[in-house]
């Protein structure tokens, strides 16, 4: 009964203005990073590498902005390492047919060391913040308002990727050849596009924006460097990717839930102090396992038979995804 | 306006795909290129439309020659393929699918792509309903959006690969309606088909491939004899046809109704008795495949019963048919039969009957070697799969099968074999014959489906289009059958 | 030269080139981060061996990665890429843990007991992942994953509950295992011999399996080609599942050791990264379970030994792990680039027949 209470105090907390600003600012890089990684998968590439992106553009970029007491410049200098690691796989899968997981993977491990390693003499120092900005108008409309336009800079860059991306994907030409590379590269190709070097276009802006991720973390929402900064969110944002259905618009609604489930945990440890320190990282396995939720062949066929719901509920693949294209 | 494909070399390794062919199709005319599976038709289509690029050779269209290096540049000269399987995006939308890559402006005005659609399509009288997603769309329907799309994007030459397989008789009719109609429009038209009945139907024109090379060219009508031989060759039976005591039914499928993602077989039934040869003729994609997965235990049966050596096996799994004494051996040798990466010996001891957990490798070492001389294997026991040569890779898995088989099942059994090593695999297989087992095989070549077999069944579309016996059958008319004409 | 000392000379320097180049970059960046190479590389090589201690020390860190790899070599000849696994060792490590608390008795069954509790759990584990992949399609990479997420919060669950330590509770791990739960080690030492057997016998296992059994080739073939290897009569999935099952039981054997072996108590990171690290040595072997057992020593020398370089250079310890990475990527990628020359060739040569 008492137990009861307390959760339903805590949700109660959670939706509170404060509460759910504080997850639409938390889940700015998630954002970043997934939709970075949406568009690199639609193009058929998987960078597997994003635990290690994540972690090293974080510390590049946080590097570079108190250095030169910039944040631009640690943004673009974050960009620049996620748009590097990106191109390795990319040129590892397209040039050298190898395994995109398995470069994919090596790279996380040895991004994350790098980071460990080079960023040492960052941790503890501040850094240049992003300039916070309330929105006028829109800043003043009732709850929304104080939830999604008193933030800063980063925040608002977060919706813009998410309104350009969805738009490029589904209503330009261009889009529709970027899922047409992703699904069936030879019948792409047949249509004249080049493929390959499309895929290295889209791999780079995808690992750009998966660098933008690391900065908005150690820049803004973690605001500093120290060893393992953003621990696991790059995991997590790989699973975000296949839970959203590929689709920018639901993969950011998976990282926004991802976030609420993070503040949902955070105030139910003193519902539960028997498991108060575990709480905080049970978001990462819910998550995943949402997953099996959304293959699972009752929630497919419940997408068969509402035609109008499946494109919102489950997704394959791109059937292209993994595979490097050659025309013989 | 005219095509001319002028010396087109063009190579897959070793695999001479196109061997300086020459080819000239007129504006106006519908010319069809008729040849067997692996003539060398569609890697000639291929160079034609970008996809891949010659080795050498020239490709001029209306006096310009072109350069082909991509697609593009094929899309560019106005040349469209349909391929055999439509190259449409599954999960995307009808107009999406007619949209992409079409020029226009960087915003996609789906309203306008929509009315587009309605307006080409109207032109052969097709419709669509455009937000269905394409994987919707029936194999006919989707050649049907293609050819409107290709139309749309100004095409002057248009190839058709195959374009019969999958679809249904009405649809046929439709899209020869449509072919006739866009020739006389003034397009070029390339018909490519390893069925005589409908390029004899169709065509006015007509190139023969075969082994990579022009073999040979007529005007339509022409007697249908003069292009079985030219597709096939001289089929000469010989004259050695062993009689044999037929035993027994062995396999009985009765009223067998099943189905794999793109055919559906309905109401087989199929007696087979011990000791007994049957043929499956017809050409790719007509169902003897289905039918050899039915009797393998892979393709369950969703009506009907099927009995082996009067064991009731309908719906068991394919593990228990292989315990009741079938075996099935593909036709991708490399992709379903054996594992690339494994050597001969490890082979051998896959398939081998001893179960134990260690493996002796000296007496497996022994054992290959031992298969390798039987089977005149061109490799040793620590050759990989994929470094032999087709034929030897056929060897590997006739070797692989073990003695006293109830009902043996092939897919092209000497495909890619010298007449040497095919005559030797079937010495082997007659002599399992002898001892008493069924065997259920495919072929593309009549010779051998007619020297080898008592009865022929020949596919055709998805259904058996009549059972012969091999005995009173001439070549020519297994010819005319696998090309869909069923006289009686 | 002959063709074939031609070709064990292309082979050769397709592993020689990436690593001398590693052996460079990692040079490059000792000297960026301000640090004399030569002297680095000694103090990682004391660090390791100095003494008989550190070799101790180093030898029992060998042992859960060497079993890791060894378990990994079998799910990546099933086609599987575990991911997963360190999950699986902190299994073995609780499983391990609860029977060094629990049971009574003399340490041999104690320490027997601990050891198979461990398999199991990390066994079972494994074997989660599987029916996962299995039943629920879900890529084993992202199951994989969830539930190393998971018992890492298990792990730290019981460190902070119902097995902290007396007095207060601390992420620094349980209160230490009574004695006779430890693993009889040499005098003066955390060397335990039961633990280098442990790995000797699970390596060499894995290598006979691999190598000499009927188990072993029917998995190769489900990885290589599970189509052609259902045809063949192999059942795919559950020698899919008995991938997964015998990793597992190798990698909580690991956590095993670890915990009763090395740590004497649970801490959050009993698995020592080991996993994720088994990864990186089986990449670099490419598949040669007789190779483990050297590369892995190298591997820990390595992070072992970049311990002490914080302690007296003030050099982060991560440089160990970096160095590990260059390594594998450089050879990974040495090896594409060599299928490039190689297909290169053969199209020149193609070309003029």
């Amino acid at each position: 009964m008492i137990i009861a209470t307390g959760v339903l105090e805590a949700f109660r907390e959670v939706f509170t203005v404060a509460a759910l600003a504080s997850v639409v600012a938390a889940a700015t890089p998630l954002v970043f990073a997934t939709i970075g990684e949406t568009i690199s998968e639609r193009s058929g590439v998987i960078n597997l590498s994003l635990e290690g992106s994540i972690m090293l553009s974080a510390m590049v970029g946080f590097a570079a902005a108190s250095t030169t007491d910039s944040a631009l410049i640690g943004f673009l200098a974050a960009a620049a390492i996620g748009a590097a690691i990106a191109l390795l796989i990319a040129f590892a899968s397209i040039e050298l047919r190898l395994d995109q997981i398995a470069v994919g993977f090596v790279l996380t491990l040895l991004a994350i060391d790098l980071s460990d390693f080079l960023g040492n003499s960052f941790v503890g120092i501040a850094g240049p913040q992003v300039p916070a900005w309330d929105i006028p108008g829109l800043e003043s409309i009732p709850f929304f308002g104080e939830v999604f336009f008193q933030h800063n800079i980063s925040v608002y860059a977060s919706y813009l990727v998410i309104m350009v991306a969805t738009w490029f994907i589904f209503r330009t030409r261009k889009g529709l050849e970027l899922q047409g590379i992703g699904e069936r590269p030879e019948g792409a190709f047949s249509r004249g596009v080049p493929v390959n070097k499309m895929r290295y276009v889209y791999v780079l802006i995808g690992g750009a924006l998966v660098g933008i991720a690391g900065a908005a973390f150690s820049l803004d929402q973690i605001a500093g460097w120290r060893d393992n900064a953003t621990r696991n969110f790059g995991w997590i944002a790989l699973a975000i990717v296949i839970f959203g259905g590929w689709h920018p618009v639901r993969v950011a609604m998976g990282a926004y839930l991802f976030g609420l489930l993070q503040v949902v945990a955070l105030k139910l440890q003193p519902v539960f102090p028997d498991f108060s320190q575990v709480l905080p990282s049970v978001p990462f396995p819910l998550m995943i396992f949402a997953l099996v939720v959304v293959y699972s062949a009752w929630f497919r066929r419940f997408g068969d038979e509402h035609p109008r719901w499946r494109n919102i509920l489950a997704a394959d693949p791109p059937s292209g995804i993994g595979v490097a294209f050659h025309r013989e | 306006m005219s095509l001319l494909l002028s010396d087109i070399h063009k190579r897959y390794g070793p695999v001479h795909a196109n061997n300086g062919i020459t080819l000239e199709v007129e504006a106006g005319t519908l010319h069809g290129l008729l040849g067997e599976n692996g003539a060398g038709k569609s890697t000639l289509m291929k160079v034609l439309s970008g996809f891949l690029e010659a080795d050498s050779g020239t490709i001029t269209l209306d006096g310009e020659q072109l350069a082909m290096r991509s697609p593009k540049d094929a899309i560019g000269a106005g040349i469209g393929m349909l391929h055999q399987d439509p190259l449409v995006f599954l999960p995307l939308s009808v107009v999406d699918n007619f949209l992409m890559s079409s020029p226009g402006r960087f915003n996609i005005n789906r309203s306008k792509g929509v009315a587009a659609l309605k307006e080409a399509s109207e032109r052969f009288g097709f419709s669509f309903n455009p937000d269905a997603p394409a994987r919707t769309l029936t194999v006919g329907e989707r050649q049907q959006l293609e050819i409107v799309r290709l139309l749309w994007l100004g095409a002057k030459v248009l190839i058709l690969d195959e374009p019969t397989t999958g679809i249904s008789e009405i649809q046929r009719v439709e899209l020869f309606k449509t072919l006739k109609q866009l020739a006389s429009e003034g397009m070029i038209v390339i018909f490519v088909s390893h069925k005589l009945e409908e390029v004899a139907e169709l065509c006015e024109k007509v190139t023969v491939m075969r082994q990579g090379e022009v073999v040979g060219e007529a005007d339509l009508p022409t007697p249908a004899e003069d292009l079985v031989e030219m597709m096939f060759g001289q089929v000469v039976v010989l004259t050695d046809r062993p009689d044999v005591d037929i035993g027994a039914p062995n396999l009985v499928l009765n009223r067998v109704t099943v189905n794999d993602r793109l055919l559906t077989m309905e109401d087989l039934s199929v007696s087979v008795a011990a000791g007994e040869v049957i043929g499956l003729a017809g050409l790719a994609g007509s169902g003897q495949r289905l039918l050899l997965g039915a009797c393998a235990g892979l393709n369950a049966a969703a009506t009907g019963s099927l009995r082996l050596a009067g064991v009731d096996l309908t719906g068991r799994g394919y593990r228990e048919f292989l315990e009741a004494g079938v075996h099935y051996l593909p036709a991708g040798r490399l992709e379903e039969g054996l594992v690339a990466g494994l050597t001969i010996s490890e082979h051998l001891v896959l398939a081998g009957a001893d179960d134990s957990f260690f493996i002796d490798w000296d007496e497996a070492k022994a054992g290959a070697q031992e298969k390798i001389d039987h089977f005149s294997i061109k490799g040793f026991h620590d050759s990989t799969a994929e470094s032999l040569s087709g034929g030897n890779q056929q060897r590997l898995l006739l070797s692989m099968m073990e003695p006293g088989l109830q009902l043996l099942l092939m897919e092209h059994p000497t495909r890619g074999l010298d007449i040497e090593s095919a005559d030797w695999v079937w010495t082997q297989l007659l002599a399992r014959r002898d001892a008493g087992t069924s065997i259920i095989f495919s072929s593309a070549d009549l010779d051998e489906l007619l020297r080898y077999s008592d009865r022929i069944m020949v596919f055709f579309n998805g259904r058996v289009l009549r059972t012969v016996d091999a005995a009173t059958t001439t070549g020519e008319q297994l010819g005319y059958l696998i090309g869909g004409k069923d006289d009686q | 030269m002959t063709t074939s000392t031609q070709s064990r000379m292309f082979r050769w320097s397709g592993i020689a080139v990436p690593i001398v180049l590693a052996i460079i970059v990692s040079v490059i960046l000792l000297a960026l981060a301000g640090t004399p190479p030569i002297e680095a590389f000694q103090l990682i090589w004391e660090g390791a061996f100095g003494n008989s201690t550190k070799i101790g020390d180093t030898m029992m860190a060998w042992v859960p990665l060497v079993l890791a790899s060894a378990g990994l070599i079998v799910t990546f000849n099933a086609g599987l890429w575990n991911i997963g696994i360190d999950g699986q060792i902190i299994a073995g490590g609780i499983a391990a843990s609860w029977v060094a608390r629990e049971l009574g008795g003399p340490t041999a069954l104690i320490v027997t007991v601990a050891i198979i509790a461990g398999m199991v759990g990390g066994m079972l584990w494994a074997l989660l992942a599987g029916v996962l992949k299995v039943k629920g399609k879900v890529n084993e990479i992202f199951g994989g994953l969830g539930l190393f997420f998971v018992a890492s919060s298990v792990a730290i669950y019981l460190i902070i509950g119902p097995w902290k330590r007396a007095g207060i509770a601390s992420t620094s791990g349980t209160d230490l295992f009574p004695e006779k739960a430890w693993l009889p080690t040499l005098s003066n030492n955390r060397l335990s011999l039961v633990a280098i057997a442990l790995a000797v016998v699970g390596v060499g296992l894995v290598y006979v399996l691999m190598r000499g059994t009927r188990f072993g080739l029917r998995l190769k073939a489900v990885g290589r080609n599970p189509q052609s290897a259902f045809l063949l009569g192999i059942p795919t999935n559950r020698y899919m599942l008995g991938a997964f099952a015998l990793c597992g039981a190798l990698a909580g054997a690991g956590g095993a050791v670890q915990a009763i072996g090395f740590h004497h108590k649970l801490i959050p990171a009993i698995s020592g990264g080991y996993g994720f690290l088994a990864i990186l040595v089986v990449l670099l072997v490419a598949n040669r379970a007789a190779w483990i057992a050297p590369v892995a020593l190298f591997f820990i020398a390595l992070s072992v030994g970049s311990t002490t370089l914080t302690l007296r250079l003030d050099v982060d310890s991560a440089i160990g792990g970096v160095v590990q990475g260059i390594l594998v990527l450089f050879v990974v990628l040495g090896g594409g680039w060599q299928a490039w020359r190689v297909r290169r060739r053969e199209a020149a040569e193609a070309e003029t027949t």
